[in-house]
């Protein structure tokens, strides 16, 4: 169903997958210090530094326009802090004002070297050339990939790619500390003795160097999606950073692989031909942010949903093992669930009540209800919740007795009950013992 | 370099022509760029009217998501109407499918916001990227589809100006129009939610729905200039202008009135600058004219600009400094207010000068008359011993007041006193006065101000 041919595929889906990794890690730190959208401005601003090293040597020689890429990348960083601070300007402001002026500088720069013949094209900036790094000879087996020759024929956009995530990778296990630290909390950080400000430069040192690796063969839009999405991603999945990155790498490497496959295949199943495979990696990428929002297992919206749930129905349960017990301590014993559920705080009863019978906590007789001797005990233990935490709040809070009772029936729900001496709450009526005083 | 210069300012040169320049700029150099410089003038004041609002609400990157979500809205409302037997090209299709998708980004980011524990940040990249990839994606499918006809569809990303038509002019100018009305009939209402939402909602202002017009208007103005400037320059003609103004006005309805000029000058220039020209695409122009005018207004603001900002602070470092030096010389020598050199070389330690402080006090002292610096010390004038025994009073009441009123620690006084000393107004002094003689604060033994009493 996959079609995986060596020679079309094998280099661009490595260029994609390496760009996808280094730019996923670095990216991390991104979204934790909130300045996501510096990848953005970088990769904009790196337009104008290709051109103009491009026009200064009159060379189309990588190594240059690396430079020069990566030259104008941390001057976008800098300008913004310069904008920032001496033009006191918001800081999201000042990016967008820095980068769209140099982006507008490059697009006019590149109008001029197209009119010198230069196949300079602001499309390629965009969208990447993966498909420039076809192997024309490449051996049709993948048993034939596996020798030197392979290694010999990597396109130089691969290895400077390979090299860009070797490089990341070590800075970010050097200094992964430090990374940390600035990334949650500079000030700390700075009393430490941690500088603050060479981690920052150092980490958009290492983004725009990314950038740049990445842009030539997979285009802006997947650098910038990929600073981004693999490290959002991540985060609502895992509250330790050492966990994200490598969460945000696997989401990085799924984005690459799928999209590329995505945009050679799918297409063909409809017998069109192949669409961009940079933006269908964004788009994959995309897809699996909005699966883990939904599915993540903590932070997910379903298992938010499912915790929610549970409380409701818990509370719930209280609620009418309370009633009963309060009515028990009238002289009712059979209690109509009507009646029950009016004083119920709005929780619907009658599902509780099913699930109360079933548990063993009340006998039923059509409508009316009545507590067993297991529902007793756990009713018993609600109430001396709820009035342990009115005593509490009365005596040591130093609330009124009557503004008590609200605050007590949503404290009643949670595991925790406060440590009281008396028998009697504020109202005079008991608080029952623990099971065992 | 010479490549460079020449890329830049090579076809300037030749065609320096004041007739050509002076016809352009007076809209007599023929029908199409008379179009492109009306249509992008009106574009840009309304791209400044409305980018104020997206400022003030810290929208401004918001506005960027909201442009580059524009793309895939483009590429499908081509492809339906395509497939629906339409012509695919028609604008009107186009920019409603751009509305379309450039709307649901923004909702998109404000739900990642509400409802997981991404930041804003994240969310805007996140919808930026993944909406302009997807459209990337379905641009081509466009292209790989039977009618051969989806060649425009690219000129979004980048903008075509000069394709611009009578229709779209008079499209920009009921654009200008509109926007120009909604700020003037609700700039209460915007001021008020752009300022203190919280206080808006509170007393009674129907914030969401006020807010959603503001964004509304951002959308239409993005989805304008869609065509005229390009989907990520467009979002340049809304944060440039309003971010500039900024700098010249604290006043709200100023500020909309200096950001709409500013880019509609932009707009204006740019245009005009890409007529003389040949192969300058009018976009960029007119985004880098915005740029120059941002950068003038930065620097050469009058109170707001870094220029302004800096010799203001200059200023008081030079005031705070001869106040330093004439208290010191009043301190040591009560009658006659000398300091010998020692000491002045002590004091200019003990208070860090620079190089500037070491250049101007001097001439500045002798100016206003209150010393001068002679081979073996600084000797204070009558007016200038009068200014120190004022300093030290202030220094004094301060002091007082703190102690008697704000419960500081006696060992904290002199750090802060020394910063306030020479801020205290006439008022303020006098104020003390009455307030510690209202105490009985006998400790107060300095003789009153001037002589006054």
């Amino acid at each position: 169903m996959i079609d995986f041919v060596p020679a079309l595929d094998l280099f661009p889906l490595l260029a994609a997958v390496l760009a996808a990794l280094s730019c996923g890690l670095l990216g991390n730190f991104l979204v934790l210090r909130k300045i996501s959208l510096m990848g953005d401005a970088i990769s904009h601003s790196v337009l104008p530094g290709l051109v103009i090293a491009f026009l200064l040597t009159s060379m189309r020689n990588p190594m240059t326009m690396f430079v020069g890429a990566a030259i104008a990348g941390l001057a976008t960083v800098a300008l913004v802090e310069v904008v920032k601070k001496l033009g006191r300007v918001e800081s999201g402001a000042a990016m967008g004002v820095v980068f769209s002026i140099l982006f507008a500088l490059g697009v006019l720069l590149i109008e001029q070297a197209a009119a010198r013949q230069v196949d300079l094209d602001a499309d390629c900036v965009l969208y990447g050339q993966l498909e420039t790094l076809v192997w024309f000879e490449a051996p049709p087996t993948l048993m034939g990939l596996l020798s030197l020759s392979t290694i010999e024929a990597l396109p130089r956009q691969v290895v400077v790619l390979f090299g860009m995530l070797l490089l990341s990778s070590i800075f970010v296990g050097l200094f992964f500390k430090e990374l940390r630290v600035t990334a949650f909390d500079p000030a700390l950080a700075t009393s430490l003795g941690i500088n603050a400000n060479v981690m920052h430069y150092g980490l958009m040192l290492f983004v725009a160097a990314a950038t740049v690796a990445a842009f030539e063969a997979v285009g802006s839009i997947l650098v910038i999606a990929m600073l981004v999405c693999p490290g959002a991603t991540a985060r609502l999945w895992t509250d330790k950073l050492s966990h994200q990155i490598f969460v945000s790498l696997a989401f990085a490497f799924g984005s690459a692989v799928t999209g590329y496959f995505g945009a050679t295949t799918i297409p063909s199943w409809f017998n069109a031909g192949s669409v961009n495979a940079a933006g269908s990696m964004t788009v994959a990428a995309g897809c699996f942010l909005v699966l883990s929002v939904f599915f993540a297992p903590h932070y997910g919206l379903l298992a938010k949903r499912q915790r929610e749930k549970r409380l409701q129905r818990a509370s719930a349960m209280d609620q009418l093992l309370a009633g009963l017990l309060r009515a028990r301590e009238k002289g009712a014993e059979w209690i109509d669930l009507e009646v029950l559920s009016r004083g119920a705080m709005g929780f619907d009863l009658a599902p509780t009540a099913v699930r109360a019978k079933r548990k063993g906590y009340i006998e039923r007789q059509g409508m009316e209800l009545n507590l067993t001797g297991r529902g007793l005990e756990e009713a018993k233990a609600v109430l001396r919740r709820h009035r342990g935490w009115e005593s509490y709040l009365v005596e040591d809070a130093g609330i009124r007795p009557d503004n008590v009772h609200a605050l007590a029936e949503q404290l009643e729900h949670i595991p925790l009950e406060p440590k009281i001496e008396s028998d009697l709450d504020p109202h005079g009526q008991p608080i029952y013992p623990r099971e065992g005083d | 370099m010479n490549a460079l210069f020449q890329s830049v300012f090579g076809n300037l040169l030749l065609q320096i022509d004041a007739q050509v320049i002076w016809e352009t700029l007076t809209l007599r150099s023929g029908y199409n760029s008379t179009i492109v410089i009306v249509g992008t003038t009106l574009l840009g004041i309304s791209a400044g009217v409305v980018g104020v609002f997206a400022l003030l609400r810290k929208r401004s990157l918001m506005a960027d998501a909201l442009s580059h979500a524009t793309l895939p809205g483009i590429g499908l409302a081509f492809m339906i109407a395509t497939v629906f037997g339409f012509e695919g090209r028609s604008l009107p299709v186009l920019l409603s499918g751009a509305a379309i998708t450039g709307v649901l980004g923004v909702v998109s980011i404000q739900w990642l916001v509400r409802s997981t524990r991404l930041r804003e940040d994240a969310a805007i990249g996140i919808i930026l990227s993944v909406f302009f990839g997807a459209g990337v994606v379905i641009l081509s499918i466009v292209q790989s589809m039977k009618a051969g006809t989806a060649g425009g569809l690219n000129h979004f990303i980048y903008g075509q100006t000069a394709a611009m038509s009578a229709a779209d002019a008079k499209l920009m100018g009921v654009l200008a129009l509109t926007t120009a009305a909604f700020a003037f009939c609700l700039l209460k209402e915007f001021t008020v939610v752009c300022f203190n939402d919280a206080f808006a909602q509170v007393t009674g202002w129907p914030v969401s729905k006020i807010d959603l017009l503001m964004m509304a208007l951002v959308t239409l103005v993005t989805v304008a200039g869609l065509q005229a400037v390009g989907l990520i320059l467009v979002v340049a003609m809304l944060i440039i202008p309003a971010v500039a103004a900024r700098f010249w006005t604290e006043q709200l309805w100023k500020l909309v009135l200096i950001a709409g000029l500013i880019g509609g000058a932009s707009g204006y220039l740019g245009s005009v600058a890409s007529a003389l020209m040949p192969r300058k695409p009018a976009g960029a122009v007119i985004v880098l004219t915005a740029g120059m005018i941002f950068a003038v207004s930065m620097f050469f603001a009058p109170s707001r600009g870094v220029f302004a900002s800096v010799l203001r602070r200059l200023k008081l470092q030079l005031r705070i400094a001869t106040d330093h030096l004439l208290e010191a010389a009043v301190d040591e020598n009560e009658n006659e207010g000398t300091l010998s050199v020692e000491l002045t070389k002590a004091l200019q330690k003990k208070r860090n000068w620079g190089l500037w402080l070491h250049l101007s006090v001097p001439p500045f002292v002798r100016f206003c008359g209150y010393g001068r610096f002679e081979k073996r010390a600084f000797r204070a004038s009558a007016a200038g011993s009068e200014r120190g025994r004022r300093v030290e009073r202030n220094h004094r009441l301060w002091e007082q007041y703190l102690l008697s009123y704000a419960d500081i620690a006696p060992g904290h006084i002199d750090w802060t006193v020394d910063q306030v000393e020479h801020v205290l107004s006439p008022e303020v002094i006098d104020e003390l006065e009455t307030l510690l003689h209202k105490r009985g604060n006998e400790s107060l033994d300095i003789e009153p101000q001037g002589g006054k009493a």
